[in-house]
């Protein structure tokens, strides 16, 4: 039973993970405060990062866990705690939650009947490191360089974006305190 | 059921629940979060396939996601910072006159 387990390991940690990738994915729906949200939201993208750790896309995880929890969702909490606009009473949901849920299920159960056909046959064994960070980066700065670089520009253009909203809500302050 | 199913089915279910959340919450920085969760759900379908068909091009793209998830965040902070000045409350109701 042990030794069964002990060989079945990655597949055991992989139903594990995505079972709690489900379940914090779900709480962020039924949750009401939005700080409780983002816990179960990083709580998601950790066990994401997880999933691909034991797919063997350590990069990804390591960006994963870096970028999505480190800087989104760091941004996020600050966010949340800087408003302090708490709203218990309010309705917590929207009058479209019966023909949301319907559409969840039926999206969904659409979607895993057709997966449910075994899908064309992997060209290695899962998880046993299709490619390595290496690779990966010679793809990505000799094949893909034009998305790198279009990267950039958006970057720039968010930067430029952000500058701009906060300018025009200064203006309209300066209007709204002098007219 | 093998892994590739497995994780198409948690990668779909996990960008419905995104989809869900976005339509019946009524919390702007709910509904943030929820298209976050749809994001990841793209991210993993990636990585499946492309360990699936053992190409980077997958890896590519979830890198591209990252970036604009990073921005889309970058961007509509400063916007609901600036609607929650204005309205004084998070409720998607209140802000009606957006509508145009």
């Amino acid at each position: 039973m042990i030794d069964s387990l002990l060989r079945n390991a990655d597949s055991v940690l992989l139903l594990v993970c995505a079972a709690a990738t489900l379940a914090s994915g779900a709480l962020m729906i039924v949750l009401r405060q939005p700080m409780r949200v983002a816990m179960a939201l990083i709580t998601t993208m950790i066990f994401l990062g997880a999933i691909y750790g034991l797919l063997g896309v350590h990069f990804i995880a390591a960006f994963q866990v870096l970028i999505y929890v480190g800087a989104v969702m760091v941004f996020m909490v600050y966010v949340i705690m800087l408003l302090e606009v708490r709203e218990s009473d309010g309705p917590r949901y929207s009058r479209l939650l019966v023909p949301g849920a319907a559409g969840f299920v039926v999206l969904l159960g659409v979607v895993m009947i057709s997966i449910w056909h075994p899908l064309p046959l992997s060209v290695g064994e899962m998880g046993k490191g299709a490619f390595g960070i290496a690779a990966f980066s010679t793809a990505f700065l000799g094949e893909y360089w034009l998305l790198f670089e279009l990267t950039s520009v958006l970057l720039v253009a968010a930067v430029v974006a952000a500058l701009a909203v906060i300018r025009v809500s200064r203006d309209s302050d300066n209007r709204k305190r002098h007219g | 059921m093998d892994r590739t199913q497995l994780l198409i089915g948690v990668a779909v279910a996990l960008f419905s629940l995104g989809l869900v959340g976005v339509i019946v919450r009524r919390n702007v920085l709910v509904m943030l979060m929820c298209m976050e969760l749809m994001l990841n759900g793209v991210n993993l379908s990636l990585v499946t396939f492309a360990q699936q068909t053992a190409t980077t091009v997958g890896a590519v793209l979830v890198f591209l996601i990252f970036v604009v998830a990073t921005v889309e965040i970058a961007l509509a902070i400063p916007i609901v910072l600036l609607l929650v000045r204005d309205k004084r409350t998070l409720d998607l109701g209140a802000y009606n006159d957006l509508k145009g």
